[in-house]
């Protein structure tokens, strides 16, 4: 066990700051300091261009992608050396929001199944982040119940028809392809007549609708299909094998999004170091302390365990579904966080505006934005039956559409 | 970067765990609570052959001299196995404390004899109902005599020497009281296989340890070395809770079905494996900083500390809801792992001391 850098690893660490020093926008470190939960200032910059820039530089130095093979716009890292990139990229790292969802979800699935033709054309651009991917998986019906989607693929000569309506589309307005799931046999259990396809979102039919959410801002979209043709050349595994491959999207996607997840320690603990309450200063106050170190034990035990996952990585394990705890956990500290945040400053814990209540804001924009961490990419609930089942091996839930055939499945229409 | 332990280190393990599921079964732990002996002694016997109880003791002291890594996994081990045996005290603490501020000719004498298991040592703190502050230290040493009483001293029943926390005329200090002539009394704790004993101290001749005056500083360094070890004890105990709740829930049947398939008792189990996966990862950066004397060894050692508290004390208490009926049981073991759960818990300060430790050791706190 050695948690200090290797030989190797320090000259590693060495190389990769003295690079982001020299070229890091450090315009931005200020605005970036100041983004609250959830976005991405840039001042008086476009977030989407400017994150396009500070990717392309990387790319272009071998920086972006970095555990990715060279071929396909990497630099063949180790899990490790992410570990240590990620640390010494720091404050800009928040520039990479945009691009989690095609890198660290699309570009895994494609990776294990697209052809050597399609990973050579397509992942370098995702790693320079020149072009953008969504992932076109939850639909009105069910997000959660994911095999019971609805919109349908059918073949015709080399070519699939699409009709249907995905929804909860992160990134769909600005993202220039998309990995989609389709059911192709409705006759067939659910999980069993699903298939995976890979578009250009520019197709002819695709039409994307942005969704305001309930904290203002508008990241999703729904997007509807209509005779939406795709070549069965961008087919990403074999038909109705659509379900297996997702869940190599899953998976990744739960140790992208759970991963280095922010936390919300750092900025209830920037707020109670200065916070006067009637008591005398909050950081004294014996409930803000117990608070606040249950809250440190469980950011620094979620480091630890991305430590740890990293370390089986670079083993040759794969990651499993124990993974899932990152996100459980970090979404109700941060719902936690800043309701404590918000009792604590009374009525001034509601101010949004960043020019009054400069770091305080962040608090408050993490209060309306941490409730859709608990169900972005598996809620809550559906985590704990992943823990439960998978990693504890306890019995499956009771499940009243076993061994029906997915047209036979009771919905809320049919009830 | 490693953040796992060696091979070496798990053939340890490994060689640890089997030997105490064949000498240490629960029957054994049974018996000690249930007053058929006071402790375990073959079973400290045999881990002495193994060397166990100077795993980290230098080999100039007769000890093994491996370091802290594999001390924790035993400790992880002993914690799973609930062995009735003093080896917290007498290793974690009074090795510890006399390892760290005994004279050379302190070392030469005691370590040796607590390596090879043929002493036992404890550590003597508390002296009434409320936690020990230092301001409120009454047991007191004068011209190298120690008079006072102190109410919860575990393993005080079969300890030979304990280290005591008194007060001097320079100051609070730490003393090594040999126990041949103290009088000893048998107090009732919620985990009766502890050897609790409340010790009387009357003019009872005592060695210093280290400067006097040091008493409190040196405590708390004590406190912080042996929190992470007794983290691995309560990771350890919480692991095997969990196994047993999950065993249980695969069989138990009630309206038709395994209790394990209704969510209610799914989700009660995943939070017990959450809490125990972060108090896990916080155990192992602390076993490092340990191990390597790391500047921010009081934070991560109240940080393993303050996970492990809460992973020990839900797993302990959910298994026995997981349990229904048969959980509130004495023929059935939940209740064993409930009561040590709750003293290790304590054994150090409990979790509110730890808490505030955590926030003073932390960088940029105001104090
Ligand atoms: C900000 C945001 C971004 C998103 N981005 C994307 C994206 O880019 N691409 C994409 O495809 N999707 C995206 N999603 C969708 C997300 O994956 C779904 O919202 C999520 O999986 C939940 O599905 P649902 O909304 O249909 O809720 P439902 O599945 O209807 O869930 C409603 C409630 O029922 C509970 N529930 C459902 N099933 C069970 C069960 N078996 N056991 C116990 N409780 C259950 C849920 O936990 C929840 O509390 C995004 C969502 C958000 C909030």
């Amino acid at each position: 066990m050695d948690f200090t850098d290797t030989q190797d690893e320090a000259a590693f660490r060495q190389t990769a700051k003295q690079w982001i020093e020299a070229n890091a926008p450090v315009h931005l470190a200020e605005p970036l300091t100041q983004s609250g939960f959830g976005s991405t200032r840039t001042g008086d910059l476009d977030p989407i261009a400017e994150a396009k820039r500070w990717q392309k530089t990387k790319a272009d130095a071998g920086w972006a992608c970095i555990q990715w093979p060279e071929a396909y716009g990497g630099r063949g890292a180790s899990p490790i050396e992410q570990v240590i990139w990620n640390q010494e990229e720091g404050i800009y790292s928040k520039l990479t929001g945009t691009f989690i969802i095609g890198q660290g979800m699309c570009a895994p699935t494609l990776m294990a199944y697209a052809s050597e033709d399609q990973k050579r054309h397509y992942l370098p651009k995702l790693a320079s982040g020149e072009e953008i991917w969504c992932q076109l998986f939850s639909e009105p019906q069910g997000g959660s119940d994911l095999a019971g989607l609805r919109t349908r693929a059918e073949k015709d000569g080399d070519q699939w028809v699409i009709n249907g309506q995905k929804i909860w589309t992160s990134g769909a307005h600005y993202s220039d392809y998309g990995i989609l799931i389709t059911r192709t046999d409705p006759e067939v259990a659910k999980h069993r007549g699903l298939t995976m396809f890979f578009l250009d979102m520019r197709s002819e039919g695709v039409e994307i609708r942005p969704i305001k959410q309930a904290n203002g801002d508008s990241g999703f979209n729904e997007v509807f299909f209509t005779d939406v043709r795709i070549p069965d050349s961008q087919r990403l595994g074999g038909i109705g094998e659509g379900w297996k491959v997702a869940l190599t999207t899953l998976m990744n996607e739960r140790l992208a999004i759970g991963g280095g997840i922010s936390t919300g320690f750092p900025e209830i603990k920037a707020l109670v170091d200065t916070l006067p309450l009637a008591s005398g200063q909050a950081i004294d106050d014996p409930a803000v302390r117990s608070k606040l170190a249950d809250w440190y034990a469980k950011s620094a035990g979620l480091k630890n365990t991305g430590a740890r996952a990293m370390s089986a990585l670079s083993k040759g394990e794969i990651p499993g579904p124990e993974n899932s705890i990152g996100k459980l956990v970090a979404g109700g500290m941060m719902q936690d966080i800043a309701k404590f945040a918000l009792d604590l400053q009374g009525l001034g814990g509601l101010v949004t505006d960043p020019e009054i209540a400069r770091s305080q804001a962040q608090l408050q924009a993490m209060l309306m934005r941490s409730p859709a961490v608990r169900i972005e990419g598996g809620t809550d609930q559906i985590l704990r039956n992943i823990i439960a089942e998978r990693v504890l091996g306890l019995p499956e839930d009771m499940r009243a559409d076993k061994g029906l055939a997915f047209n036979q499945i009771p919905t809320s229409e049919s009830k | 970067m490693n953040f796992d332990f060696s091979s070496e280190h798990r053939m340890i393990q490994e060689q640890v765990q089997r030997f105490l599921s064949d000498q240490s079964p629960l029957s054994v732990h049974r018996a000690v609570m249930e007053g058929e002996q006071l402790q375990a002694s073959s079973v400290w016997k045999g881990m002495a052959e193994m060397g166990l109880q100077g795993t980290a003791i230098p080999e100039a002291y007769g000890g093994v001299g491996a370091g802290y890594l594999p001390l924790c996994l035993v400790a992880q081990e002993l914690g799973a196995a609930l062995a009735p045996v003093p080896f917290s005290s007498s290793v974690y603490l009074a090795s510890e404390a006399i390892g760290l501020y005994g004279s050379d000719a302190q070392k030469e004498n005691w370590l040796p004899k607590l390596a090879n298991g043929e002493l036992i040592g404890t550590f003597a703190v508390a002296e009434n109902l409320a936690e020990i502050t230092e301001s409120h230290v009454s047991t007191a040493v004068k011209d190298g005599a120690l008079n006072g009483t102190k109410l919860v001293v575990p393993h005080g029943l079969v300890a030979d020497i304990a280290v005591v926390l008194a007060s001097s005329a320079d100051g609070l200090c730490l003393v090594v009281a040999p126990l041949d002539g103290v009088a000893r009394k048998p107090v009732d704790v919620i985990d009766p296989t502890l050897a609790a004993a409340t010790l009387d101290f009357e003019n009872t001749p005592v060695e210093m340890l280290g400067a006097q005056g040091k008493g409190w500083s040196q405590f708390e360094t004590v406190l912080h070395r042996a929190a992470v070890l007794f983290a691995f004890e309560q990771i350890g105990g919480a692991s095997r809770a969990l196994d047993m709740a999950v065993d249980y829930a695969k069989d138990r049947f009630a309206f038709g079905r395994p209790i394990g398939s209704f969510q209610a008792l799914k989700h009660m189990m995943a939070d017990m494996y959450v809490a125990l996966k972060l108090a896990e990862s916080n155990a192992y950066y602390a076993a490092w900083a340990l191990e390597n004397n790391a500047p921010d060894l009081h934070l991560a050692a109240a940080t393993a500390r303050v996970s492990a508290t809460q992973a020990s004390q839900l797993c302990a208490r959910d298994n026995i809801q997981v349990h229904g009926g048969m959980g509130f049981t004495w023929a059935y073991d939940c209740h064993l792992f409930y009561r040590r759960a709750n003293y290790l818990s304590v054994a150090l300060g409990g979790l509110n001391r730890w808490e505030d430790r955590l926030i003073e050791a932390l960088p940029g706190a105001a104090a």
